[in-house]
């Protein structure tokens, strides 16, 4: 079956580790539905999987009382997803992780969502909400990608 | 809901005469992974574990937690003076481990066999 018309999908997350996986398998059910390749669902899966993570853990500091929106818009050539929380957004962008900085001791092993996220999707962006809340992440992945 | 991390430890050696100890991954590997990778790895004998090779044959879900903690296993490995490489992961996990740089401190290979002939 591959979608003809726009279709929204949404979701609601808790706070909590592991439910990002939620997100990465309705998000890989629209991208099927759309016609996507497998290889460009699992770049999807990983970008969404990672946009979550942060959200609940950076976002939502892993406060159960608080959740996660994931926002699935389906167009005809395009899948754009927004995950939202209610931290205060991003200042500015990390730094590209650095492996040998890494392996050496001179940055921390970890903080590689964002760079993932940004190479696995055609456009990324990260909105601060305007009142200190409500902040998003905004990703789009293309039917047909100039990256492939 | 995440699905627990599995290891098991098998000690084999390599066509070249090698002794190679294979840590065989299962499950997620995610933030709660951690004893499962690095417990795991760090309960092996330094002196006598020079060579280690990760299976990933049968993990499905690798987040960005779960490459850090494989990170922090190759920085101890570099200080020990021990050669970690490994095999089974997915076409998309392999772009990943490509993309993060994990490539230039870890051997990859497509399977078991194919590991143990080059080591």
């Amino acid at each position: 079956m591959i979608m003809q018309k726009s279709a929204n999908v949404e979701v609601r997350l808790p706070s909590r580790l592991g439910y990002e996986k939620v997100a990465m398998s309705t998000a890989a059910s629209v991208a099927k539905l759309m016609g996507f390749r497998e290889d460009r669902i699992e770049d999807l899966k990983t970008a969404v999987a990672e946009a979550c993570i942060n959200a609940i853990e950076h976002g939502n500091r892993l406060n159960e009382g608080l959740s996660v929106g994931v926002m699935l818009c389906a167009g005809e050539d395009s899948l754009e997803v927004k995950v939202m929380d209610d931290g205060k957004g991003l200042k500015s962008l990390p730094p590209k992780p650095d492996i040998d900085k890494k392996i050496h001791g001179e940055e921390d092993p970890r903080g590689m969502g964002m760079f993932l996220i940004q190479a696995l999707v055609d456009e990324a962006e990260w909105v601060a909400g305007g009142n200190g809340k409500s902040s998003y992440v905004r990703l789009v992945i293309r039917l047909d990608s100039p990256t492939e | 809901m995440q699905t627990e991390t599995k290891t098991r430890m098998d000690q084999l050696t390599s066509p070249a005469g090698h002794p190679v100890t294979i840590l065989r991954f299962e499950g997620d590997i995610a933030s709660t992974s951690k004893e499962a990778v690095l417990g795991i790895y760090q309960s092996l004998p330094k002196a006598t574990t020079k060579i280690i090779l990760l299976d990933f044959t049968k993990v499905d879900y690798i987040n960005s937690s779960g490459i850090a903690l494989v990170i922090q296993m190759l920085i101890e490995a570099a200080n020990g003076g021990q050669k970690v490489y490994a095999y089974g992961l997915s076409p998309h996990f392999t772009k990943v481990f490509t993309m993060v740089g994990i490539t230039k401190y870890a051997g990859l290979f497509p399977d078991q066999n194919a590991a143990m002939a080059a080591l």
